[in-house]
This record gives structure tokens, sequence and C-alpha cells, in this order.
């Protein structure tokens, strides 16, 4: 009722000046600008959120080094942490009176920054688990059968975490596309520069704009559906093999 | 070599996106001086927007720990129908954006609504008020004590609950004395979760609240509003509270974790 | 308190795991329920106990219909083969579940868990908790928690299936002194012919969601029912149409009358005796078992021609 409710009432709400109405506010140009942002930046995020998020899985797993567990906690912060907050920290080092002398703020570099905050701990969340459960035997069976490092993380390590670092990605992009409250201070809502689909549909409902705003948002919902269906597929994917 | 190459490239990342903007907070709220950050933070209205979220966290918590553990059954035992919509439905709240669900619930609760006009008629007040920034927040955090306590269900097996049953426990009985005991930690690890997305909610309750200052203005909302009309240690003052909570719920994440390993 | 099943069928999805079963088990009996994986011995066993329901046929308990009582209204004992020992609540604190349950005076339950304590040899454990105890200690936990609020039934689902050799054996030997002095009516499960022989009076051989054959351990083994208890049961060597146990066999030297020539593949020494697995010259493998003093006699060596001829053999 809490969920699904609402949702019914936007998409009803979306549709009630008909489809031809829906469609031209969702495809204007400020909506395309700010879907098209949103999209191009939750890729680059989703991939720099993939490749660090694997790197540090891995380090948090095999590496044994002195503050480990600390480091293993502090992962967790974007979590914890209010998203206005970390919009206001990541301006406090890298805004107009960053002591690194770095301003970024109100750009488009802004909003990746932003957005690689709060997506994190995704992917080394998801990844962490399976490097742990990961069978060291299988690794060293490849070495002895004269396989190079490159060649065991590509045919035995890279197969069986990749459905996690998927799903980490999955998760990573979804909140990528929805996040409004990192963004706020750092990132504006210059439209056609640095207004995202989130911030489009706040300040369409703030102006009075509920048809601008319910089109947009519904383009969003769709997105988050087709990627609950991609994580539902990965799982499926991941436990294949333990299937009979 | 490459360990260390690998560890640089892992703590050089965490160092830059997480914990060298984290520690600037710290710096930027006592820029003034504590009297200054003490005058900001006893300020009436960041008073009211502290206990404001703080109501809000009292309401949403309890009803989504229990929500969550019901879910978390439902999904695992699906002992009804439904079982599967459930479980299909649950992580909806994390894949939509706030801002999406603050529209839908406008869209709701609004003059021109589904439920508006009734709930108007009868002289209650939804949007722009208590209720709706709870119903947000509720929806928001709707799946961390599911999330949690699903793989904890599912990894203790129903074994020992039949055995509570052979020893004549009543359905009731069993949950509290067994199944409810073994999922604790998941339990209390979810609403940790819960109440720290709770405090931290923005993008749905901006939608909802109307942002009036002293009124429906929470902690995070007045941490903008604050920044916005250029009092940037006010911004910063609330923004340590608010960092040093989230500090509070990260130790007692780390603290429950290996707890909850060794129960298993 | 007496055991009846009557026509019992069961199915999960396609996979028939009890097909029209009847059973009567005496009041005070030791029985086994005994047959390979997937033959339905467990599902029975839940069955009687009220955790899975039948399909169709009815569970009397003591003469009474129980089949739409609950587990909980049931009150039959019930081992799980994981024990399912309750890890958040002590050694103590498992066996008084089910007496709190029933809200009896706590100086009964402590006298009572005492008592438990004692029968299972657990003393000096009471304030442990389950993942402090060894597998054996924990099932005997689970068995005196089982046993607390005197349950007329007792059921075990392969109770020592997850244990290691010597602690089952020990185990065993404890189960029929337990039963000898309470004289509870017991059924446990086991795919271990050995286990179900050694311990029960009467043994239910399964297989497929039926019953071959119910009968005492010697009967079980000297007049099976039909084929598949005779292999099940025992070794046995299909010989033609008819069926010759190992021990069953005459090996000679020197051909007469009734032998067939055969070739010597293996000789296994196995301490208490000897086993010889011959190749007959139709291909077909024979495995004789022989006596120390036999095997010295013959001088068995691999590739040697022997003659063989069954002592005994039974045909179905």
């Amino acid at each position: 009722m809490i969920v699904l409710l609402p949702i019914a009432a936007l998409v009803w709400a979306s549709q009630k000046d008909g489809l031809h109405q829906f469609w031209s506010v969702a495809t204007s140009p400020e909506a395309i600008a700010a879907l098209k942002l949103t999209l191009g930046a939750s890729v680059v995020v989703s991939l720099v959120s993939a490749f660090f998020g694997t790197i540090t899985a891995w380090v948090l797993v095999r590496d044994e080094f002195r503050g480990k567990s600390i480091v293993n906690a502090v992962i967790d912060l974007p979590f914890a942490l209010p998203t206005i907050v970390a919009s206001l920290t990541l301006l406090a080092l890298y805004g107009p009176q960053s002591p690194l002398g770095i301003d970024i703020s109100l750009t488009r570099k802004a909003i990746v920054l932003a957005l690689l905050f709060v997506t994190l701990p995704f992917v080394v969340r998801t990844v962490q688990p399976v490097l742990l459960e990961l069978d060291l035997e299988a690794e060293e069976a490849a070495r002895s059968l004269g396989a190079s490092e490159l060649r065991v993380f590509r045919s035995i390590v890279l197969p069986n975490i990749l459905p996690g670092i998927l799903s980490g990605v999955a998760l990573a992009f979804a909140r990528a596309v929805g996040e409004i409250g990192a963004l706020v201070l750092i990132a504006g809502n210059v439209p056609f520069k640095t207004e995202v689909a989130s911030v489009f549909v706040f300040l369409h409902i703030q102006g009075g704009d509920q048809a601008g705003a319910s089109a947009v948002a519904v383009v969003m919902l769709v997105i988050s559906f087709a990627l609950l269906l991609a994580i539902g597929g990965l799982r499926f994917l991941a436990t294949r093999h333990e299937r009979a | 070599m490459r360990k260390y190459i690998l560890r640089f490239l892992a703590l050089g990342y965490l160092l830059a996106v997480l914990l060298g903007p984290l520690s600037m907070v710290f710096f930027r709220a006592f820029d003034k001086g504590t009297g200054a950050l003490w005058k900001t933070l006893s300020d009436p209205n960041t008073v009211h927007a502290f206990k404001l979220t703080l109501i809000i966290a009292l309401i949403a918590v309890p009803l989504n720990a229990v929500f969550g553990v019901v879910c978390a059954l439902a999904i695992v035992r699906r002992r009804f129908p439904g079982a599967g919509l459930v479980n299909a439905i649950v992580d909806l709240p994390l894949a939509i954006s706030p801002v999406v669900v603050g529209l839908s619930l406008f869209l709701l609760y609004g003059r021109t609504g589904w439920f508006g006009p009734w709930f108007a008629r009868h002289g209650m007040q939804i949007l722009f008020a208590l209720p709706s920034m709870v119903i947000a927040t509720i929806f928001v955090s709707l799946p961390f004590v599911a999330r949690e306590v699903v793989p904890t269900l599912r990894e203790i097996g129903d074994e020992q609950e039949q055995a509570a049953r052979t020893l004549g426990a009543s359905s009731w009985q069993t949950f509290w004395r067994i199944t409810l005991p073994s999922i604790r930690w998941a339990v209390i690890y979810g609403v940790v979760l819960t109440t720290a997305r709770c405090l931290g909610e923005y993008g749905a309750v901006a939608v909802v609240s109307g942002n009036i200052e002293g009124k429906t203005q929470t902690a995070t909302l007045r941490v903008q509003d604050a920044y916005e009309n250029f009092n940037q240690s006010g911004a910063y003052g609330i923004s340590l509270v608010l960092a040093a909570i989230s500090v509070v719920v990260l130790i007692t994440m780390t603290v429950l974790r290996p707890k909850e390993e060794e129960a298993l | 308190m007496s055991i009846e099943v009557r026509n019992v069928s069961k199915r999960f999805g396609s996979f028939q795991a009890l097909d029209d079963v009847s059973l009567d088990v005496d009041g005070g009996a030791l029985t086994a329920l005994l047959g390979p994986s997937g033959s339905g011995k467990s599902t029975l066993l839940r069955i009687i106990a009220g955790l899975e329901w039948p399909d169709s046929g009815e569970i009397h308990l003591a003469g009474e219909d129980a089949t739409p009582l609950t587990t909980q209204q049931r009150g039959v004992g019930f081992v799980f083969q994981h024990y399912a020992a309750f890890k958040h609540m002590s050694v103590r604190e498992n066996i008084a579940f089910g007496l709190k349950i029933r809200k009896r005076p706590k100086d009964e339950v402590r006298s009572r868990v005492d008592e438990l304590l004692d029968l299972v040899q657990l003393q000096g454990f009471g304030d442990r908790y389950p993942a402090q105890l060894s597998g054996g200690q924990r099932q005997r936990m689970a068995l005196a928690r089982a046993l607390a609020p005197e349950p007329k039934v007792l059921l075990l689902d392969e109770p020592f299936g997850a244990l290691d050799a010597r602690v089952r054996a020990e185990l065993r030997v404890w189960l029929r002194r337990l039963h000898d002095e309470t004289h509870t009516t017991t059924v446990f499960v086991t795919h271990d012919q050995e286990e179900a022989m050694d311990v029960a009076d009467s043994v239910v051989v399964m297989n497929k969601g039926r019953v071959e054959q119910v009968a005492g351990p010697r009967e079980l083994y000297d007049a099976p029912a039909n084929e598949f208890v005779m292999s099940f049961v025992g070794q046995a060597t299909r010989i033609d149409d008819a069926w010759v146990r190992p021990h069953d066999f005459e090996l000679v030297l020197v051909p007469n009358g009734s032998t067939r020539e055969a070739q010597v593949e293996r000789v296994v020494h196995l301490g208490f005796e000897v086993r010889a697995e011959l190749v007959r010259d139709d291909g077909e493998t024979l495995a004789v078992q022989l006596t120390r003093d036999q095997a010295a006699q013959l001088e068995l060596e691999r590739g040697q021609i022997v003659y063989v001829r069954p002592t005994h053999q039974t045909t179905f």
C-alpha cells in the first residue's frame, strides 16, 4: 500500500492530459538535456565505481595492513551520512574556498564527484563477500596448471566476481539516477548544464509544473524498474551454478 | 609491488572521495570558534528542526522495523500468498529516486490528488505537514530491515522452529522465543541503517514538506537553507552534528557485525 | 502408544515421496525406517510428527485419528539430524523449553532438567551454549530436550547421520539402553543397515515411497521378501536367476562336478576376514568372503584359476 499506491498516482497523473501531452513534455529540450546528463553521469560514475570498488574490495579481502578494519568500517559512511551533509563536505574540499585550490562547484565534474561519494559502498559491498568465499585452491590449481597471474584473474577470479560487480553497478546506477541531496549544494541547478533529472523534477514541482515533473519522474521510474529487473536477473545468474 | 599499487589506489580513492571532504567539515564548523557554533545550534529554528527530525524517526523506525520483519518472514517462509509480490516490491524504494517518491505522494495527497480532497474535507492536512513527511520517510527507509533479516532467516533455516513446534510451542511462542532471538542482530543492524536513513533523508521530504522554517523544516533541509542564505558556519555546524550521528551509527554497525557472525 | 499409518501418499511436485504407505508400530517398540535416500523414510517420519501433511491417508496415534492435529497438539518428541539446537539458549534452557511452554512450576522444571542432564551424561554442561558442545554432545542435548515433556512417541530423523563413526556407535548403544529403560515408542530413520539391525527390534525397509518389508533384523537378512531387500540389506551377488551372499560360496582348487571356473581378480585382506573378487569365464564378477584360515590354506594370488560353487542361494 505504502509503496504501490503513490506510484500508481504518479503514473495516473502523468497521462491525465493524454499521452501526446506526456510525450511532448517528456521530450522538451530541457527535460531531454536533464535526462541525458543524468544517464551520462550515471554511466561514468558506474564505471569508475566498478573499477575502484573492485580494487577496494580486493584490498580489503586479500591485503593486510594496519588500520584495515577502520578502512572497512569507513566504507559504509556514505550509507550513514545524510546526503546533504555529503554535498556540503565535498563543497568544503572542492568548492570555492578549497584549501587545495580546486574549485569544481557548479560544474558537471561536481555531479560525478558527488555521485561517486554516495555510490562508493555498493560495488565494494557486493564484491567483498564473493571474494571472501572464493576458493583459493581454484586459483592455486590454475597456477599449478601454468596460468599467469593475469590469466588467473581473468579466467578464475573475474567470472566469479562479475555478477557481484554487475549487481553493485546496477545498485550504484539506480542510486546515481535518483540522487538529489548530494547534488543540491555542490552541483547547482543550471538548466542544460548541471540540472539532472531529479533536480528537474524538484524544481518543476516547486514551480507548480506538475505535468512536467510527472513526465520526467515516470521516465525515471521506468529506469528504476528496468534496473530492478536487471538486478533480479543477475541474482538468478549468480546462483545458477548452485542450482541442480 | 602490485600489492602496493592496488593498496595505494584503493586508499587514495577513499581519501579523495570520502575521508578528505569529511574531515573538512570539522574544520569549517569550528571556523568561527565554538561560540558561534553554539549560537547556531541553539537557534530556536535549528532546535525545532532537530526535534522534528527526531519525531519523524521515532515514528518511522519502529513501524519499519515491524514491517521489515513481517516482510522478511513472508519472503523467506512463504507462508501466505503474495509473498512473491512482496519480494519484488520491497526493494523498490532503493531503486526509485526520493524526488520521485516525493512527487508521487504530492500527487496522491495534494489538492487535486486521489486522497487529498477527502483529507481536506475532514480537516486533516497531510501535505506540507508531519503526516506526509513521515510517510515519505517510511517509504524511502522501507527495505533496510527486511534486507538485513532475509539472509539471516535463510541461513538459520526453519529446523529450530520445527523443533519448537514438536515441543509444543504455538506459532506465536515460536516467533518470540526462537525466531526473533535468532535474528535479533540482523533486526538491530537493519534498525540502525533505517535510523540513519530517516535522519538523513532529504529529497522526498524536501518535496512534500514545503520547507517552512520552524514548522516543517528538518535538520537536512535546514543545512541547505542555511547554506543558501550565506550562513555557512550554520550549515557546517548542523552538518557536524549530523555527521557525528553518522559516525556513531557507523561505530554501532561495526560493533554489531562480528557479533552477528558469532551468533550464527 | 501405538502408531498406525493408513494409506498415506505424499507428492512433492512431480516426485512421489510416499505411495500408499500403511504401517503399524506397536506401543513400546523400537523401530527403524531403513532405505536409500529418496525412499520416503524421512517424509513418513515427518508426517507422523505433523511436520508435513499427507496428500491422502490417515495417521492414528494411540488408536485415535491424529491426522488433523498440528505438531504442537500431537505431543511427539522429535530429534533432528542436524540437532536443531536453539543457539541462543544454554543447554539447560534448551532442555527446559518444552516444560516452560507447558507452564510447569519452576522447581519441577529445574529437577527434571537435572534428571535429564544426568540421563544424557551432560552434567556440568548445563550453562554452556550449543556452539561450545561437540556434535555428539549436541545430539544428546537434543534428545534430552525431546524427552523432557515425556512424549508418548519419540521420533528420530537420521539422529546419528552427522556424527563420526565412533561417536555414532556409542550413541547407538546408548539409545538402545535408553529405550530399554523408558519403553517409549521409538521410531528412527537411518540409511545405514548396520545401524538399523544393531538398534531396532523391528526394521521397516522402504524404497521409492513404498514399504518393501517389515521384519526383525534376522528375518530380514535370512528371508528377504524381494530382490530389493536382498541386495539392500547385506551384500549379495546375482548369479543367473539366484542371489548368493558372499559367505555362501565354496571355493576349491580342483574342479568337481558342480563347480565353475573363475579367475582371481583381487584379494583384499580386511584383517578379520579376507575377500576375494573373482571373474567367471562368462565375465561375471563374484565377491566371495573367506575366513582367515580358508584364505591361508588356498594361498590365493591374483590371476590364479579357482573353482566356485554356491552353497546357499535365494530365488524370487
